[in-house]
């Protein structure tokens, strides 16, 4: 089933606009916002996690292998990461329209 | 039946308050509210309500503590009056977009600057876009009477919504009139514990005050515009049940001698009273003067109003506060348009009057009835004032 963003009408919103299921703002996709998006080259990245720390949206996850990604499903396209990566393993790239 | 007292208004309303058995009251004090605020304090500290004082640091902060209170599932009171109310604006569309029912006193007074602590409604008006129900206190009872009032409104399943009771600065709060307080046992009868729609509890995480995008931000504007609009029943309601209990009858709009007037006086708050003098000075010469006298102020009682002054050909308007630079005071401006698209309707006449505790006598109002006949163009002018 497709879940929906928010209330249709006016009649479907809460009173106070009241959230009965917290945490639901992640069902927000916000990667659509995105117009670059952060790529890794793990052959400068030295895994100190920097960018994992200094992601505003949280999105950015470590893999198995201990280097990192970010979930595009989430991810501004801000570029802290990139700005704060210091063996400047990370790159913004035009995103494709 | 309740107990006949003559007391100073103010008290009587900590008094009134007290019998609501509230849970918070967060009270910061100010001139002329501040013997609600001092008398409540010494109710609750006196042990002979089981409720929270807070002392906080500004009117800033105890709107903000009786809203998190408020959500927490209390019962809530606060007041205030003029800067505190200024200071207080920030929160006050949030309180009632966050549908929380906290009821508030405000002693109205001038608004800064120049500095004046006495009465008119130049605090009041700037909030009137913020989504509270608005009452207007007429005399001691109406204090006593509306607070309570108030609890039962707001908290009511089908509006929500917060509500200010209106009380003029010294011209109510500070007289001593013969009033009659209601029993604990009469008061419980007709407010019950509350209800609250939803609570924030670590047991039943939920979140209140959502942050809202374009795409529905409208939508709750509306949720609310209609929640407020439909309050005016469920106050219509509550006070009828009020009349039953207490014997004591509200309408949203009350007139006096008004059926056959020709002209009209309308009042907001305590100078009703002072207009009614004035109106049976009138009627002495045979003038057909009457008085209607607005006691909800937000909603606005459109129907009401347009009964209440069918028929008439003038209304002068007291406008105790401005709308610097606009078309006139805030009450005949919203009169003006309830009429914009009647056939008949009655001519307007604008009068500022009573600004900052100046003094509105039996003869003013009859000054501004004589004057409200001749007027022939549409500007609002002000009474009283030294040309």
């Amino acid at each position: 089933m497709k879940q929906r963003k928010w209330p249709e009408t006016w009649r479907e919103v809460t009173p106070g606009c009241i959230v009965f299921t917290p945490g639901n703002a992640s069902e927000y996709k916000t990667g659509s916002w995105r117009a670059q998006r952060p790529v890794w080259d793990n052959k400068k990245c030295i895994k100190c996690g920097m960018c994992y720390l200094f992601c505003p949206e949280a999105c950015i996850h470590e893999d198995e292998n201990g280097y990192f990604y970010a979930d595009l499903d989430y991810c501004k396209g801000c570029g802290i990461c990139a700005h704060e990566c210091w063996p400047q393993a990370i790159s913004m790239i035009e995103e494709e329209v | 039946m309740g107990k006949r007292i003559g007391m100073e208004v103010a008290i009587a309303a900590a008094e009134a308050v007290a019998l609501c058995r509230i849970d918070v009251a967060a009270v910061y004090p100010i001139t002329p509210q501040s013997h609600i605020a001092e008398h409540l304090s010494d109710i609750v500290h006196d042990g002979r309500i089981d409720a929270e004082f807070l002392t906080v640091e500004s009117e800033h902060s105890s709107i903000s503590a009786c809203a998190g209170a408020s959500a927490a599932g209390a019962r809530v009171y606060t007041a205030t009056s003029s800067q505190g109310l200024m200071l207080m604006h920030e929160i006050l569309p949030i309180v009632s977009a966050m549908r929380l029912p906290v009821v508030m006193g405000v002693a109205n007074r001038a608004v800064s600057g120049p500095l004046n602590i006495w009465n008119d409604h130049t605090d009041v008006m700037p909030q009137r876009d913020c989504g509270w129900i608005q009452l207007f206190a007429e005399n001691g009872q109406e204090v006593i009477d509306m607070s309570i009032q108030s609890f039962r409104i707001a908290e009511h399943p089908d509006v929500m919504l917060p509500v200010m009771v209106n009380i003029d600065g010294f011209q109510l709060t500070h007289m001593i009139e013969p009033m009659i307080m209601p029993t604990q046992e009469e008061v419980d009868r007709f407010l019950p514990p509350r209800v609250p729609f939803a609570t924030l509890h670590p047991d039943n995480p939920l979140s209140m005050g959502c942050f809202n995008m374009p795409d529905i931000f409208m939508e709750t504007m509306k949720a609310k515009d209609v929640a407020l609009q439909g309050a005016k029943k469920t106050i219509i309601k509550i006070w009828k049940e009020w009349a039953k209990i207490f014997g004591r009858d509200y309408q949203p709009v009350e007139t006096y001698k008004a059926k056959d007037a020709d002209i009209l006086i309308v009042t907001m708050g305590s100078m009703g009273e002072t207009a009614s003098v004035a109106v049976d000075e009138m009627r002495k010469s045979r003038k057909k003067v009457g008085l209607v006298k607005i006691k909800l102020w937000r909603p606005f009682p459109v129907e009401e109003f347009k009964v209440a002054v069918r028929g008439c050909k003038t209304l002068a308007v007291m406008d105790r506060a401005l709308s610097f630079g606009g078309a006139g005071g805030p009450v005949a401006t919203e009169i003006k348009s309830l009429f914009y698209h009647e056939k008949e309707r009655p001519r307007v006449a604008d009068f500022i009057m009573g600004l900052g505790g100046r003094d509105v006598r039996v003869e003013d109002f009859i000054a501004m009835v004589e004057r409200a006949e001749k007027k022939e163009d549409d500007t609002y002018e002000f009474l009283g004032v030294r040309e």
